[in-house]
């Protein structure tokens, strides 16, 4: 681990079974950065974000986060300390409003929640930067909308947005673009330009134009394990990645 | 501010609640009086499970328990001022102080256990804890055993209000039932109420973005057993006597039915609710009508099963999605 390095994974693994879903993997998401994790399906990229936040026990291994140790700490402690992930599959609080979704999501980083009695949904200590992120992520509009009503491509945006209202330091995609439409996806890129330049990102994606446009730096996923990490350009012309990975696309 | 039509039909229920008493005065049968406190009592039960299950996903199964042990405490109390003279347990503040406080650290005990499981098994292990409650009652000679005790004497609230008198009594309960409608309507508005539904919604997402739902879960537990405690307390005043029997797991079933008949998602519906149950079960078991010489009103429960079954298929949310305004769909 280096100095700049915001997040450093060590020998990390996760059986399940006779399966090694992660299988003594490393590496590190620098300061800053945006780091992208491709791979195959089955690959691991979901089981290692799980093991990131705390969902999932990792089985042996080491994840250290802002010079911390997260062996002991339970995924809303981890939030605590500014891991933040949008899901795959979408997972909202589908009857609250897009506003009430982001407002939770502030409320949770804004002291304890036992207050019984003052009305939440007039508090401008959540209200005000909930909307500042609907904003910047470009659903203002929609605010007053249920999650439920939104569009998949709306509703991806809010699945970010929600992630964001935790204030993260490092904050982990996971697939953002899961099912959205050719320009949902564009869009969405242009949304994460702007969010790389205030963010620390660990993005996994499938698509292609999208990471190699985004990513700072890319790891290569096969079998649970990084078989390479690189620029770019250097993932483009690896061999082994092109065997691997990029080979069955090509 | 202007009240929508809704706000308007709850408002005259309300109305109509407070004049009751003046209504049967006029007719001069003070049993209706008698009933509807009754009913009141029950949805004040009912609110306080709604705010487990409407509010907070959580489907406990034994929530009369609580009920049974503020009723026990004003029994207890009473039993021991008259047959050992301790006259402070006659004391209706006192009484009062410990069904508050004993159903909350009986809630506080079953909660921290029950809420470590989820789904039918949370249904199980809460009516489990209830049902050993009832099994206690029910082997304590000394408090009467299956017999219940019998109250000879009210909670003497040292003459402010007197609780021996039937209209004061009615009062107290609609007042008390004032209080927990405002109450619920400020919990489920604030951090804490979004917390629980939010917990209810997504509990992933809720860990995802820095919760800890159990603690608050636990909290509204605590909330809604202590309520029902008071519920208890009114309850034993009003009946005169307490026995293990308002304990058994088909009362806490019948709160159930009765947040299910008046609609979950609403602050009312548990009101409305009990309303319906305990005029329908009135109004079933009198029916007037004998086949082969079976008296239908005995099986009048033949008749309600069939209907909470429309209610549950058709009306989702029971009586509250009859009323103006009532949210489609879910």
């Amino acid at each position: 681990m280096t100095e700049q390095d915001l997040l450093s994974v060590e020998k990390l693994v996760k059986r399940y079974g006779g399966l090694l879903a992660t299988d003594d993997l490393s590496l590190s998401v620098r300061e800053g950065e945006l780091h992208a994790i491709i791979g195959p399906n089955g690959a691991g990229k979901t089981t290692l974000i799980k093991q990131l936040t705390g969902e999932i026990p990792s089985d042996s291994g080491k994840i250290t986060f802002a010079g911390q140790n997260l062996k002991r700490l339970s995924e809303p402690g981890r939030s605590h300390i500014g891991l933040a992930r949008s899901f795959q599959i979408t997972s909202l609080f589908q009857e609250f409003t897009v506003l009430e979704n982001v407002c939770l999501a502030v409320q949770a980083h804004n002291g304890h929640s036992f207050r019984f009695w003052k009305k939440v949904n007039k508090d401008k200590n959540l209200t005000d930067p909930a909307l500042d992120i609907l904003r910047r992520i470009g659903l203002e509009q929609r605010a007053d909308t249920a999650a439920a009503n939104l569009s998949h491509g709306e509703q991806r945006q809010l699945e970010i947005a929600v992630a964001l209202a935790t204030k993260p330091k490092l904050l982990l995609l996971d697939e953002p673009m899961a099912g959205m439409s050719k320009e949902d996806s564009e869009r969405l890129v242009e949304r994460l330009i702007e969010l790389k330049s205030r963010h620390t990102i660990l993005l996994v994606e499938h698509d292609m134009d999208a990471v190699f446009s985004l990513a700072d730096r890319i790891s290569v996923l096969v079998y649970g394990r990084a078989i390479a990490t690189g620029t770019p350009d250097e993932i483009r012309n690896n061999d082994d990645v092109r065997q691997a990975y990029l080979g069955e696309e090509a | 501010m202007t009240l929508s039509s809704r706000q308007l039909i709850n408002t005259a229920l309300l109305a109509f609640l407070a004049l009751l008493p003046f209504f049967t005065d006029w007719v001069g049968d003070s049993f209706y009086t008698g009933l509807v406190a009754r009913i009141l009592i029950l949805a004040i039960a009912a609110l306080s499970l709604n705010l487990l299950i409407g509010y907070g996903g959580m489907v406990s199964f034994g929530h009369a328990a609580f009920v049974g042990v503020g009723a026990y405490v004003v029994g207890i109390g009473t039993f021991h001022a008259f047959e050992d003279g301790v006259d402070w347990m006659m004391n209706g503040y006192i009484q009062l102080a410990f069904a508050l406080l004993v159903s909350a650290v009986v809630a506080l005990t079953i909660g921290a256990i029950s809420l470590r499981t989820r789904g039918v098994y949370f249904i199980m292990i809460t009516m489990a804890f209830s049902q050993m409650l009832y099994f206690s009652a029910v082997g304590v000679e000394t408090y009467g055993a299956d017999d219940g005790l019998s109250i000879y004497s009210r909670s003497d609230m040292l003459g402010l209000i007197d609780l021996n008198d039937e209209k004061s009594l009615y009062y107290l309960i609609f007042v008390s039932l004032l209080l927990v409608l405002f109450l619920m309507h400020r919990l489920i508005g604030s951090a804490f109420g979004n917390v629980i539904r939010g917990s209810k919604s997504n509990e992933a997402r809720m860990r995802a973005i820095g919760f800890s739902p159990y603690k608050y879960r636990l909290t509204a537990f605590v909330i809604a057993g202590t309520i029902a405690g008071y519920a208890g307390f009114l309850m034993a005043n009003l009946n005169d006597f307490v026995s293990p029997d308002m304990m058994h797991w088909t009362r806490s079933g019948d709160l159930i039915i009765m947040i299910l008949l008046g609609g979950m998602a609403s602050l009312f519906g548990p009101l409305y609710g009990a309303l319906a149950f305990l005029m329908l079960e009135e109004l079933l078991s009198s029916i007037p009508l004998t086949i082969g010489g079976l008296h239908v009103g005995e099986y009048w429960q033949l008749i309600f099963g069939p209907l909470l079954i429309l209610v549950v298929l058709y009306a989702r949310n029971g009586v509250d999605s009859f009323l103006p305004g009532a949210r489609k769909g879910s």
